[in-house]
């Protein structure tokens, strides 16, 4: 399963945040989508996503464009995590990942053997076993985070799509997740995430999409796109760029342009 | 907003049970009220006149009577807060009542027209039915998002109830009137077996297929873009489920007219008890809605016998008390 984006602009009405985006997400992969603020990385996963109709070129999933697939066909092969879930019911955490299975049901939406099994793989996966029963009110951000990885993966996805995953976790969590998601992309799952954290952008994902100035300004393998003269383009920041000596992979520190260091 | 946790939640384990139970408290209530009434019938008589033997009188006040109208007050109560916990979960707002889309101004209002104009073989309850029908479908087609479709419900709910109130001027000093004004406050005097055997299918139909779309109300309740990503698509989700709630609460309201509080009440109540999943809250709503507006209607018949008070006056009494205390609790 492949995800192709082909010269795409997308934005809202009149206002064109992203234009000429060219990109390709295979099985096994993890693209890091960074960029400053308000450079599109939502914007554009929500147009991956199928959920904002491109005003300019095309995306296609598998050779079949997105814009021909029914909400139903795209949930079965694509799962999102967005930025900010809300949730206006107090569910039980196993009720809401149990709505994973949906795009594989019809009403009544029984669960069948291979719904339950997906399910409880689900929770495995995200280690919220022990939470399974608890109320969503009664979980911490990053808890309720990944009830919302765990609903994903519920739907058996081949590709996911992931909009700052880690942003109210602290250090330990964010590790542990992206550790999952890289474990899941190892077992052939495509991901794509937007980060902002460039440190952990770099170590968790196999290629980088710098996005800025309404474009992509640079895509390839971490050590290709964290370059001084690209973060300063995008970020307007000086930086200095190390490998690290465990991970073996590029490392950036930044400061403002005319301070000293 | 997010609901708190209830401390009962945890209790009821066994929904089986609560099933079982919710049903024969059901068929006891509509039973107990057959034996409730303002006629002073003893239970005895009561009991013969259930195996079709003693006095005509107690027969006529139990089977023609007593019987029919604490059914039909089971089917509306059921379908009401059915119809509510529907309304509730697709808005996602929980002050929504089976009313929201103006179906119970819609329904007065059509009621009224054909009072003050219609041909007397004209049925009313079927004016009041497409009223009903007709505002729904009005605001359906004005609102797009969800707080469209609230607004447009109380714009048009306002000008239906214009609608009433001109009708009522028309008609007043006369006795038109107080046929108008049945539908305004609502009520289950008119209960029939005819009545009970139209809305008894509408109510187990309705129930069904709501039910059947009880996981897809869940997952309508994380917003439209997640639902999306779930892989439905949310308007004509939405179509399905109000369609469904709003059949179920025009068919009643054409037969009882516009009777307030039940269907805001009980599905908070349950859901208090057995947490917001659709699947357990929809059915369980029915039975309690049912059971509640039996037990409402026996006590405004009984509380100023031989006089009745209106049904609805009885279900705000103890729907605005128990509204303000979820609304200290959602502090």
């Amino acid at each position: 399963m492949r995800l192709r984006v082909c010269e795409l602009s997308v934005g809202y009405g009149k206002r064109i945040v992203l234009e000429g985006v060219d990109l390709e997400l295979n099985p096994g992969e993890i693209l890091g989508i960074i960029g400053p603020n308000g450079a599109g990385k939502t914007t554009l996963l929500r147009a991956m996503a199928g959920a904002l109709r491109p005003q300019g070129g095309a995306i296609y999933l598998d050779g079949q464009a997105l814009s021909k697939l029914s909400a139903r066909d795209l949930a079965r092969r694509m799962a999102v995590v967005s930025q900010v879930p809300t949730v206006s019911l107090d569910f039980r955490v196993r009720e809401l990942v149990e709505l994973g299975r949906l795009p594989h049901l019809r009403p009544p939406d029984h669960l069948g053997p291979a719904d339950r099994n997906a399910v409880e793989r689900a929770l495995r996966l995200t280690g919220l076993e022990e939470l399974a029963d608890r109320p969503i009110s009664s979980l911490s951000g990053g808890e309720r985070q990944r009830v919302f990885l765990a609903m994903a993966l519920a739907q058996e996805p081949r590709i996911l799509l992931l909009d700052e995953p880690v942003v109210h976790l602290d250090v330990r969590y964010q590790l542990e997740f992206l550790n999952r998601v890289r474990k899941l992309s190892q077992e052939g799952l495509a991901v794509a995430m937007a980060l902002h954290d460039l440190n952990l952008a770099s170590r968790f994902s196999d290629r980088l999409l710098l996005l800025g100035q309404g474009r992509v300004l640079a895509q390839g393998r971490p050590e290709e796109v964290l370059v001084p003269e690209l973060l300063e383009q995008a970020f307007g920041v000086t930086s200095w760029v190390f490998i690290h000596p465990v991970t073996g992979r590029p490392w950036v520190e930044f400061s403002l342009p005319s301070a000293d260091p | 907003m997010l609901y708190k946790v209830s401390p009962f939640r945890k209790t009821v384990t066994h929904h089986l049970l609560l099933f079982t139970l919710l049903s024969a408290l059901s068929l006891g209530s509509v039973l107990a009220a057959v034996f409730l009434g303002p006629a002073p019938l003893s239970f005895s008589q009561v009991v013969a006149a259930l195996l079709g033997k003693g006095e005509d009188k107690a027969r006529i006040i139990v089977w023609e009577l007593r019987f029919p109208r604490a059914s039909l007050g089971f089917l509306a109560g059921a379908a009401l807060s059915l119809s509510g916990a529907v309304m509730q979960g697709v808005f996602r707002n929980p002050l929504a009542s089976p009313y929201v889309l103006g179906v119970a101004a819609g329904s007065t209002a059509g009621a009224a027209a054909a009072v003050a104009f219609g041909p007397s073989f004209f049925p009313r309850p079927m004016a009041a039915f497409l009223g009903g029908i007709c505002a729904a479908f009005l605001v359906w087609k004005l609102g797009r998002t969800e707080l469209g479709l609230i607004l447009a419900g109380i714009a048009l709910s306002s000008l239906f109830s214009a609608a009433t109130s001109f009708l009522l001027f028309l008609t007043a000093g006369n006795r038109r009137l107080e046929e108008i004004l049945f539908w305004t406050m609502g009520g289950l005097s008119r209960a029939t077996w005819p009545d009970v055997r139209l809305l008894a299918p509408i109510v187990a139909g309705g129930t069904l297929l709501l039910w059947a779309w009880a996981r897809r109300l869940d997952a309508l309740s994380l917003g439209e873009e997640s639902a999306r990503f779930l892989g439905l698509e949310p308007r004509a989700l939405r179509r399905i489920l109000l369609g469904g709630a709003v059949l179920l609460t025009a068919s009643t309201v054409s037969l009882t007219g516009t009777i307030g509080f039940v269907g805001l009440i009980v599905p908070h109540m349950m859901r208090l008890v057995l947490g917001p999943g659709h699947r357990k809250l929809l059915p369980s709503s029915a039975l309690a809605g049912g059971v509640f507006l039996v037990w409402a209607d026996v006590f405004a018949r009984l509380v100023l016998a031989p006089a009745e008070l209106p049904v609805g006056v009885v279900t705000a009494l103890v729907g605005v008390p128990f509204f303000l205390f979820l609304l200290r609790r959602a502090r």
